[in-house]
């Protein structure tokens, strides 16, 4: 049996000192640890992501039950230590008292209440824990009314949080700018400026006088009068070291509890560690140096002696779409000296601070990537007289290479700190490479960089494709284009958080790299939005790739495909003269039948397209849309109206179908077909959705294929009416619609999401099935349209604008 | 020569050409694309991808680029050069605005020799 050890607080700090407790001297103690919340230790950081619906509860847990019984740990949770009796080494609580040898207190932190009238109301809560969170997120339904005192770090990442959630978030700050002890008043200004496009109302210099209500909170009252309504008061003015306990056990403490060098208290026998300790007069509210402490003490509680030296912190803040870096001392003073660079158009302010030869303070706003460069010399004291000319475009410059996006990591020295949470330099995420870490998960394994918060992960992967060079694989997702770094996924789920509904707004607000994106982006881009938004987004037609701009398929010698509607491939004799008479008038060089069931007039030039096409129109035909990334053709065979063996009515089922889908924009290509009984005829299995018909009813199978890859459909469900088909095969197009990548066929975004969870939403959650289907239809109101009779073109618009060659010849 | 290459032809009104987007003028030796950016400046060049004969003039205008819609070469519309790893150039030609009327110079597009057939 080994010493004692209790711990009393299971935070981030001594969860941390626990995994370096347990590593280096595993069974060297017998340990307990208590903590107030109900749960072990999760990342306290992460809260804000889930606080914004970005992430789960379970993703940010570090330590679970297994963990701890693994470990022979014994878990005190819920259960709040009451008392320390020093003389007798007992830790006392609800359930009794507990001997301890050792003894770490890491009591972290209490939110700090400003004492004003109605703070005790129901409705009013801190920012720290679960509870919290999870009282936020309760509140903050579309159109309820929060707000939000204290415009610090915490304070902005609730409001953020709840702005994601759709709640009418407002801010109060009582500085002069917002984030006062990181930002001077300009980067304030723009990080304003991006809430309050965000929808957030910040209102700075303001003081509160009271918040209002009777039973719960219904309002908050400031001493300049204004009267903000509030379903939900979060209070995020600071924090102070919770302290109680120490100071009741006569332990020496100012602000926090007193420690040394080795995190001891004034008794020899008891520890602290985290964010309730003091250390040369100093607090600690960051991660870093309380990982820092965990080390420290884990070293000093196996007997290895270590000295914890407090080192600087960078600060960034964890909201989407802001990018801010602070770092340093950036306040006015004699001596001191300023460099400064603005673009107002891109929101970008970068400033930095020098005194003498060195640089003392770095704040940049709308453009970081160059933060951990200048953060290192920050650090390191470098003398930067010989670089300050250019000393504010970073060090792509500095180092007089091109402005390669690499070349600011490429630059950074091994001892550059690239994770700051977890303080891991670029060394260390070196040498785990050259250890064979070959993958993200594998270097955050080793290292831990990039694994708390996360905003460096795209340095890691910047230091890895530096160290291992065309072996490396960014991450199995790449960015959309070049010209973001965000991922399809990241894009389609920020524009609907974000509430984007331009290309402009998306490039703007999500940093697009490129002016006007490019022809990968752009037409991705004009997808999504008008899937999203099918009411407010106005197509995009200059985005679009040339067979949806001219509304046909464009040749390999610039001429069109012309491709009329037969709806499930059944025509009529009128419509086939029309079709011949087409083909005589313009001069059509081929007419082929295809695999689709529906006839295609190849060669068309394009200042025919509209005639060829009033014609069509004429004669009752619409697009066939046989060049879209939406539905193209519904196949059928005879079915039970003529063929001896059909079970239903598969030509009857698949005009229905393609009446009810035809105009919608796809992913990619969407092509359907119904057999009429399982001989299936009009080869349904290989289609993205096909039904194939029996006597008791419709077997709905999806995720074929017969391009590239060939490949079977998997049965998603099997119905007994028509009426039941059409709801949910809509459903299902909805459901693609909504959450593909663009250009995924069916078939490749089921391999993604798993045939299991598009069922659990469409075919066994009947609610969910009727909503996506509702709206599938109300996009179908803005889109179910012909091109050609929607806006009848202009001719001459599909004409040269110009012919000088008849000019030249005259 | 001189003479000629001073010598302005009116194609048309901007409002003509669509924003991120062109039109074609059509001369005896091949037609020419005639390009809009999102910001009102105009270019002109071959109305020709150099790989495949590919009609530019119904590319995708992105900034200053123009990408091919048979098989994604991209131009920049100010020097003709391809863009990335793909090697090919397309001939230039001089277009600008007066009074919102683009006008090309007629002694570029009438000096320059019949388009060979692909």
């Amino acid at each position: 049996m080994g010493e004692r050890l209790v711990i009393i607080g299971a935070g981030m700090a001594s969860g941390r000192m626990l995994e370096h407790l347990i590593e280096a001297a595993p069974g060297c103690y017998d340990i307990t640890i208590f903590n107030g919340e109900p749960r072990g230790n999760y990342n306290r950081i992460m809260l804000s992501p889930v606080l914004s619906g970005e992430k789960a509860f379970e993703d940010i847990v570090t330590h679970d039950a297994g963990w701890y019984a693994a470990n022979g740990i014994a878990c005190r949770f819920g259960e709040h230590v009451t008392k320390i009796d020093r003389d007798r080494k007992m830790v006392v609580s609800a359930k009794g008292e507990t001997p301890y040898d050792r003894l770490v207190i890491a009591t972290g932190s209490a939110p700090f209440i400003i004492p004003v009238a109605g703070k005790d109301l129901s409705g009013v809560v801190s920012y720290r824990d679960l509870e919290d969170t999870n009282a936020m997120i309760a509140a903050a339904r579309p159109g309820a009314n929060a707000v939000v005192i204290g415009g610090g770090l915490l304070g902005l990442e609730a409001a953020a949080g709840m702005a994601l959630r759709g709640a009418k978030v407002t801010v109060i700050h009582l500085m002069g700018h917002l984030m006062e002890r990181q930002l001077d008043p300009a980067a304030g200004y723009l990080l304003q400026k991006d809430l309050e496009k965000k929808g957030i109302t910040v209102h700075c210099k303001g003081a509160t006088k009271a918040i209002l209500g009777h039973d719960r909170v219904e309002a908050v009252l400031l001493e300049d009068g204004t009267v903000y309504p509030a379903d939900l008061v979060c209070m995020a003015v600071g924090i102070r070291p919770e302290t109680r306990l120490a100071t009741d056990a006569h332990l020496e403490v100012a602000r926090g509890i007193v420690v040394d060098d080795q995190l001891r208290t004034s008794d020899p026998s008891v520890f602290a560690i985290g964010e309730c300790v003091e250390h040369e007069k100093q607090l600690f509210g960051l991660v870093a140096p309380l990982y820092d402490q965990a080390k420290i003490l884990a070293r000093t509680l196996t007997g290895e002696a270590a000295t914890f030296q407090p080192v600087q912190t960078a600060t960034k803040l964890k909201v989407t779409g802001v990018d801010l870096f602070s770092a340093g001392d950036f306040a006015e003073g004699p001596g001191r000296e300023d460099i400064v660079f603005r673009d107002p158009g891109r929101g970008v302010y970068k400033r930095l601070i020098l005194e003498g030869e060195k640089l003392i303070g770095a704040v940049m706003y709308g453009d970081t990537a160059d933060g951990s460069w200048f953060f290192g010399l920050i650090k390191d004291g470098t003398d930067v007289t010989a670089m300050r000319d250019t000393l504010i475009f970073g060090p792509a410059f500095a180092g007089g290479s091109s402005a390669d996006p690499m070349a600011a990591v490429a630059a950074l020295p091994p001892e550059a700190e690239i994770c700051g949470c977890n303080g891991v330099c670029k060394g260390r995420i070196i040498e785990a490479i050259g250890g064979g870490a070959n993958t993200l998960d594998l270097v955050r394994a080793e290292t831990k960089a990039s694994s708390s918060c996360g905003t460096c992960t795209g340095l890691v992967e910047q230091v890895m494709a530096l160290t291992l060079g065309g072996g490396f694989q960014a991450n199995a997702n790449p960015p959309m284009c070049k010209c973001t770094d965000h991922t399809h996924e990241d894009v389609r789920r920020l524009i609907k958080s974000l509430g984007l509904k331009s290309i402009p707004a998306v490039m703007q607000e999500l940093g697009w790299k490129s002016v006007g994106g490019c022809a990968s982006c752009r037409p991705a881009l004009n997808y999504y939005l008008l899937s999203d938004w099918p009411m407010d987004y106005r197509d995009d037609r200059q985005s679009r790739f040339v067979n949806e701009r001219n509304h046909a398929n464009i040749q390999k010698d610039g001429t069109y495909s012309v491709v009329p509607r037969m709806w499930g491939g059944v025509t009529t004799p009128a419509e086939l003269r029309a079709i011949a008479d087409a083909a005589d008038k313009y001069s059509v060089p081929m007419v082929k039948v295809t695999g689709g069931q529906r006839i295609d007039l190849l060669g068309v030039r394009k200042e025919n397209l509209p005639a060829i096409w009033a014609d069509l129109n004429d004669a009752g035909m619409v697009s066939g849309h046989a060049y879209a990334k939406g539905l193209r053709t519904v196949k059928t065979c005879v079915g039970s109206e003529f063929c001896r063996f059909g079970t239903q009515d598969s030509t009857g089922l698949g005009i229905r179908l393609e009446k009810l889908l035809w105009g919608s924009w796809t992913p990619a290509k969407v092509k359907l077909a119904v057999s009429g009984c399982p001989r299936n005829c009009a080869e349904a299995t290989c289609k993205d959705i096909g039904v194939v018909c029996v006597d008791s009813g419709y077997q709905i199978s999806v995720a074929g294929a017969a391009g590239m890859d060939v490949k079977e459909t998997e049965l998603l469900c099997t119905v007994a009416t028509e009426e039941e088909v059409l709801e949910i095969v809509a459903a299902f197009v909805q459901l693609y619609r909504e959450n593909a990548r663009y250009l995924h066929r069916i078939y490749k975004w089921v391999a993604k999401v798993g045939l299991d969870w598009c069922k659990a939403e469409v075919v066994e959650d009947r609610a969910n099935r009727r909503a996506l289907h509702d709206r599938f239809m109300l996009s179908q109101s803005v889109y179910q349209s012909d091109p050609w009779a929607a806006e009848p073109p202009v001719r001459k618009d599909w004409s040269p604008i110009y012919d000088l060659s008849r000019e030249a010849a005259e | 020569m001189n003479m000629a290459s001073e010598t302005w032809i009116d194609i048309g009104p901007l409002a003509d050409i669509p924003r991120e987007g062109g039109r074609v003028v059509r001369t005896a030796a091949g037609c020419v694309a005639v390009f809009r950016t999102a910001t009102d400046e105009v270019f002109a060049m071959d109305d020709r991808c150099p790989h495949k004969g590919g009609p530019l003039s119904e590319g995708i205008v992105h900034g200053r680029q123009v990408t091919c819609p048979l098989h994604n070469w991209v131009f920049d519309m100010t020097t003709g050069m391809a863009q990335g790893a793909d090697k090919g150039h397309v001939t230039t030609f001089t277009a600008r605005l007066d009074g919102g009327r683009v006008l090309l110079n007629a002694g570029e597009l009438l000096g320059r020799a019949p388009a060979t057939a692909p």
